[in-house]
């Protein structure tokens, strides 16, 4: 019976041609607006979430409080210094740490001039294997600093590219940081985080003399020795810190994040994001149900005479709602097919371009086949409950008020 | 009730409400249909003979009195109980053909079979079969606006004949024919008739009436006017059933 209510309902929808098609395009744009928002966002989260790919899952990081996300130094409050390194060293579970900094500088080249930023090498090459596999960089050529090294230079990829001075940069040419000359040694392989494609490794000492740095860390990383206790001794390094700044409970100029826990408050923003980017393109999709809704009532009026005749010649009232719904969940089913396949394939061109235009940043989308199905059998709910209404109407017309009309 | 008698009705009124005013449509009216007769249901634009089909098609149901289809009180079923008896027991011929205009005509003759629930290969089979009965077996693949008004009005007879039923009923089946084409669907229905079925003919054309029903009922002003019955090729009045009013 069901399949004869498809039969059915497909005849009447072939029928009415232009106009199926018409409604079935509102569907369609609402779906395909849903799946490729979904995706670029779900795309776009991966390609955020690859930023911090750098954090270890051993590593903690010691930052001043307030300065969050931001740059460096943009609040008054005691900088973390050499002293705060030794606390951190001496908490128990602490391996290593690498105080770092990272500072905006000026770079020239070739007669033209970049801000750019720097960060500092350690003096201990074993700090410097965990900084750089922390990282995650890799050299494209030349080699990496050793440690101590000074009037050297390791470039990300971005700097050394053509567009960024007039002329590539290559190893052992020289650059100037803050108007001292320095050699490149190594050139950086391109990364999954953009930062780390703009970056100049320079040697700690260099560093602190051109930025008249002299006690101040912008950020201490500290690797434990057991990361199933990274928790715990981020809380210890806390309450020592606390204790040995005098600071209360709840006023620490200072933080110290897990990379779960970075991790976390990202993927939370990036979720509420994609949330509402979900929500607003639903919002074309609640458009295209009502197009589903007027095309149904538009045809239980044309039909009268028609659905009249057929419970004169027998259709209980079950039948002409069963041939009604399943039409109006026919629009929404083609519209949501058609739909999802037409935004997933325009999510992807889409990161095809970003991925030409946006250089660093890779924006990949995936299939990702529940969404695709989700999509589908929600436009299908959609258009049963658009055309629920209307299909309620066409059943308990009347046959003798069918035919008078 | 005897047998012999397939549709009853028995003192019928039935009144709409037009706004404020009650229209008294059928005003105690007495009809009997004989299995295996040919009826015509006479009478002018008006007179209560289009309300008087819908309920003898048990289309629709009274205000006043009580409607028998083969003995069975339908005022008691449900509308879709109904609807499945009247598919099953009644077939329907209309001035306007009505045919479902994005079937083709084999799907057309098929429909009533598929509420009755029969599978597609029967209804599909049966449905050839009867449209080889109306000689349009070659226009089965034709939608019905590809088709004249005679053959559509013949794919209807196909249709009315579907589930077998006991009665034919045919709203001004030559309405909107050609002499030539109305004929022939008149033969159609004498045929039927022949063959046992109980042909019901609402029209307006007493000529018509006069050449191929046995009964005439003539009604007016919303109340039967007349019986008459051809007997031996002679035209006869018969004495109706008095309206006694409950």
């Amino acid at each position: 019976m069901i399949s004869d209510y498809f039969t059915l309902a497909f005849k009447n929808l072939k029928h009415r041609g232009l106009r199926s098609w018409l409604t079935i395009l509102g569907v369609i744009i609402g779906i395909a607006a849903v799946v490729s928002l979904i995706s670029l966002g779900a795309g776009l989260k991966e390609a955020v979430t690859g930023q911090f790919s750098s954090l270890s899952p051993d590593v903690l990081t010691i930052q001043n409080s307030g300065t969050g996300l931001g740059p460096p130094g943009a609040t008054t409050v005691v900088k973390l210094n050499d002293h705060d390194v030794k606390v951190i060293e001496s908490t128990q579970g602490v391996k290593l740490t690498i105080p770092r900094l990272i500072r905006v500088i000026k770079l020239e080249y070739n007669d033209a001039a970049q801000f750019s930023y720097a960060t500092n090498v350690p003096e201990d090459s074993k700090k410097v294997a965990l900084m750089f596999q922390n990282l995650n960089v890799e050299l494209e050529s030349g080699r990496f600093l050793k440690p101590g090294e000074k009037g050297k230079v390791v470039l990300g990829s971005d700097l050394v590219k053509e567009d960024v001075f007039g002329k590539t940069i290559s190893v052992g040419r020289s650059v100037k940081i803050q108007g001292e000359t320095y050699e490149v040694v190594g050139i950086l392989k391109k990364g999954s985080s953009f930062t780390i494609n703009q970056v100049v490794f320079m040697s700690e000492k260099d560093m602190k003399q051109s930025l008249n740095i002299i006690d101040e860390w912008d950020m201490i990383i500290a690797q434990v020795n057991n990361q199933d206790n990274i928790e715990e001794i981020g809380k210890s390094i806390e309450d020592k810190l606390r204790k040995d700044r005098g600071e209360k409970i709840g006023e620490e100029d200072f933080s110290v994040q897990t990379p779960v826990k970075s991790l976390e408050s990202i993927n939370t923003i990036l979720t509420i994001v994609n949330i509402i980017i979900a929500g607003i393109a639903s919002i074309s999709l609640i458009v295209g149900g009502i197009g589903i809704a007027n095309i149904m009532y538009a045809s239980v009026v044309e039909r009268t005479k028609e659905i009249g005749v057929m419970k004169a010649i027998g259709a209980k009232n079950k039948d002409i709602l069963g041939v009604f719904l399943v039409e109006s969940g026919l629009l929404g089913l083609v519209g949501g097919v058609i739909g999802a396949l037409l935004g997933l394939s325009l999510a992807l061109g889409i990161s095809a371009l970003a991925g030409n235009f946006l250089g660093g940043l890779q924006l990949k989308v995936s299939v990702d086949y529940v969404l695709l199905l989700g999509a589908i059998a929600f436009s299908f709910t959609i258009g049963i409950i658009c055309g629920l209404l209307p299909s309620l109407q066409a059943s308990k017309l009347k046959v003798v008020d069918a035919f008078r009309k | 009730m005897s047998n012999k008698n397939i549709i009853e009705l028995r003192n019928v009124a039935k009144h709409y409400e037009m706004g404020e005013n009650l229209v008294k449509a059928l005003d105690c009216v007495n009809i009997v249909i004989e299995k295996g007769d040919f009826v015509a249901i006479m009478g002018p634009s008006g007179s209560g003979k289009s309300t008087g089909m819908n309920l003898i098609g048990s289309l629709d149901l009274a205000t006043e009195g009580e409607i028998y289809l083969e003995n069975e009180d339908i005022e008691n079923l449900t509308e879709s109980e109904l609807a499945q008896l009247r598919g099953k027991k009644i077939g329907f011929i209309f001035q306007q053909f009505n045919l479902v205009p994005n079937l083709t005509a084999l799907e057309n003759v098929a429909l009533p079979m598929l509420f009755q629930g029969e599978d597609e290969e029967d209804r599909l089979r049966k449905a050839e079969e009867l449209l080889a009965i109306v000689e349009l077996k070659d226009r089965k693949e034709h939608y019905p606006n590809q088709l004249s008004g005679g053959q559509q009005q013949r794919v209807a007879i196909a249709r009315a004949l579907a589930n077998d039923p006991e009665v034919i009923l045919a709203d001004e089946p030559t309405g909107n024919l050609d002499t030539k084409s109305g004929e022939k669907i008149m033969v159609f229905l004498g045929e039927l008739n022949k063959k046992g079925k109980t042909i019901i003919m609402v029209t307006h054309d007493p000529d018509l009436a006069k050449e191929h029903a046995r009964t005439i009922y003539s009604i007016r002003d919303g109340k039967v006017e007349s019986v008459e019955r051809k007997v031996k090729n002679k035209w006869a009045k018969i004495k109706q059933n008095t309206c006694r009013r409950g």
